[in-house]
């Protein structure tokens, strides 16, 4: 049901959230593909040229640039598994009937990782995994391991990453499920827990076909997410050791921020907003049918 | 025996929740109690568990660190690009809602792209833009950059809400002569509030919990709080106690909200796909 209006209604509901999009989204962005041409660096700008496809060829030719990519997806394919089968677990507990105090409560305590500031996540982790200081070694000690060097080694700050990921947005995969679990006819469910005690059969052969569509935001989110990941791996490590956890957009942050190489950023970012806009029609093509 | 069994599964089940609740919370307990303790403490190996609490650390980053003067940008930042997504947003959402016109379809698919944008595509283009026109380092270029997300939030929460409206009162208002603007702002504004203030939860949420346009834009006087914590990591000791103290300040408006908008974090988080 909608209403027929004039152009001039019409522009003055939407005219001005369009301008400002534009003027904050799009322009940068227009911005971003003009310099993606030229040779632009802060510290050389004398020697500013068009160099025409030069940048978009350095990055799909770097090392850098492929390793960054490989490891945010090395990042995506071991934290977000494990979300999904701890979410998974959290939410069909939570879906249990009875118990609802504590199960609000759990609620609750859910909700506070995915909200926690991302930087704020970074330093944490500084401190909780310090070798000598951090309380994760402290409990390593209570069964027996010794202390290890998780911030200074490059396999253990990836792990690290890993699970901090872990803790911020299982909570998240599990509210998601949930919400899945509710779309479930309770008249369906029943009958089937009358066919069968195995909560694994219901979960298998009922459950699971209406937890579809949760599953498949939930991986193409967590898939634009990991993308994003840049505050955490940043407070935490800067990328390092080395370049172990530098991830697509720690990358692209080097290069702009701490090598002052404007053109090579915008084509890194130019390449990004591809991959984005793509997953982005894939969502929306997916969730939002009744748009018309 | 049933009821043995059954009553052994319920403390199964109630062990389960309460270490669910543990892993959650356990950070934000040691975060806290670290920021409670002295340089000293903090660098006691193994970790303390027991010790005695000072407020020291927080009158330090406040008094010496400037903290106070960082969560005031956030604070105003957070504030002004909520207030100005939501102006600027309902009358979108309103229009998306209920109105017929051409290009709907495609002006809907570009905001929601937004969502997936990341702020790192944008930042250096804004950086250069800010230098030349003069707008690095204040809160206008942050709060600006902030309707990236902010107003995405807003316009897809608020539609959805405009649309749970029945269409008959509009209808109704029509009849009596009433303008568009008319029924928006006294009929389906009033009723859309639910709808307007979670969005507004939400987009204070993320705007608060900002880092890298932040970092990149706004080097001094417009720091924000998330950067300020950054900065810390920056030099030889690390003060772990100021740290946590900082991360705490930070971290406990947004708790809050979230808690407030708990129901509808996931929804906001999904862009409205899971409901």
């Amino acid at each position: 049901m909608s209403t027929r209006v004039n152009r001039r209604t019409l522009l003055a509901f939407l005219g001005p959230s369009v301008f400002a999009l534009l003027a904050v989204g799009v322009v940068p962005l227009a911005y971003a593909v003009w310099k993606s041409f030229y040779y632009f660096n802060l510290t050389k700008l004398s020697r500013s040229e068009f160099i025409g496809l030069d940048n978009y060829a350095t990055v799909l030719t770097s090392g850098a640039f492929w390793g960054a990519m490989g490891r945010t997806a090395m990042l995506f394919i071991t934290a977000v598994p494990i979300q999904i089968a701890i979410g998974l677990c959290i939410a069909l507990v939570l879906h249990r009937p009875g118990l609802t105090l504590f199960k609000t409560l759990t609620r609750l305590a859910l909700v506070l990782p995915m909200a926690t500031t991302y930087a704020v996540v970074g330093l944490l982790a500084q401190v909780m995994m310090n070798q000598k200081y951090g309380v994760f070694n402290q409990m390593f000690g209570w069964i027996g391991i010794d202390p290890i060097n998780i911030i200074g080694d490059p396999t253990n700050a990836f792990i690290g990453v890993v699970f901090w990921d872990i803790w911020q947005w299982t909570p998240f995969v599990a509210l998601v499920l949930l919400a899945g679990l509710t779309t479930v006819p309770p008249e369906i469910e029943e009958a089937a827990r009358l066919e069968t005690k195995s909560n694994w059969i219901v979960l298998r052969h009922v459950q699971l076909p209406f937890l579809i569509p949760s599953l498949v935001a939930v991986l193409i989110l967590r898939t634009a997410d990991t993308l994003k990941l840049f505050d955490m791996p940043f407070t935490m490590t800067r990328g390092g050791p080395g370049n172990a956890t530098e991830f697509i957009a720690v990358l692209i942050e080097r290069i702009g921020n701490r090598q002052f190489d404007i053109g090579l950023a915008a084509a890194h970012a130019i390449i990004m907003l591809a991959i984005t806009v793509v997953l982005a029609r894939i969502y929306i093509s997916l969730f939002y049918k009744d748009v018309r | 025996m049933a009821a043995a069994s059954r009553t052994q599964s319920r403390w199964g089940e109630i062990a389960l929740l309460c270490a669910i609740c543990l892993f959650c919370v356990f950070p934000f307990y040691w975060m806290v109690t670290t920021s409670l303790k002295t340089q000293v403490v903090a660098l006691q190996s193994p970790p303390a568990w027991l010790f005695t609490p000072t407020l020291q650390n927080y009158i330090d980053v406040l008094v010496e660190d400037r903290m106070g003067f960082a969560l005031m940008n956030s604070m105003i930042v957070s504030v002004s690009t909520t207030a100005l997504a939501v102006c600027l947003g309902c009358p979108a959402a309103y229009a998306l809602a209920r109105f017929e016109f051409r290009g709907k379809t495609d002006l809907w698919f570009w905001f929601i792209t937004n969502r997936f944008v990341s702020p790192v595509v944008l930042a250096f283009p804004v950086f250069m833009i800010a230098r030349e026109t003069g707008l690095r380092d204040t809160h206008i270029a942050l709060i600006l950059m902030y309707l990236t997300f902010t107003l995405p939030i807003v316009i897809w929460i608020c539609t959805d809400q405009f649309r749970s409206i029945p269409y008959d009162l509009d209808e109704a208002a029509q009849l009596e002569g009433a303008s568009q603007w008319r029924i928006f702002r006294s009929i389906c504004l009033p009723l859309a509030m639910p709808g307007v203030a979670v969005s507004a939860i939400l987009s204070f949420i993320f705007a608060w919990n900002e880092l890298l346009f932040a970092y990149i834009l706004a080097p001094k006087a417009a720091k924000t709080a998330p950067a300020m914590a950054v900065t810390f990591m920056e030099g030889y000791s690390v003060p772990y106690g100021k740290i946590m103290a900082t991360s705490t300040l930070i971290v406990i408006p947004v708790l809050i909200f979230a808690l407030l908008a708990s129901k509808h974090l996931v929804r906001g988080l999904t862009m409205g796909a899971v409901k």
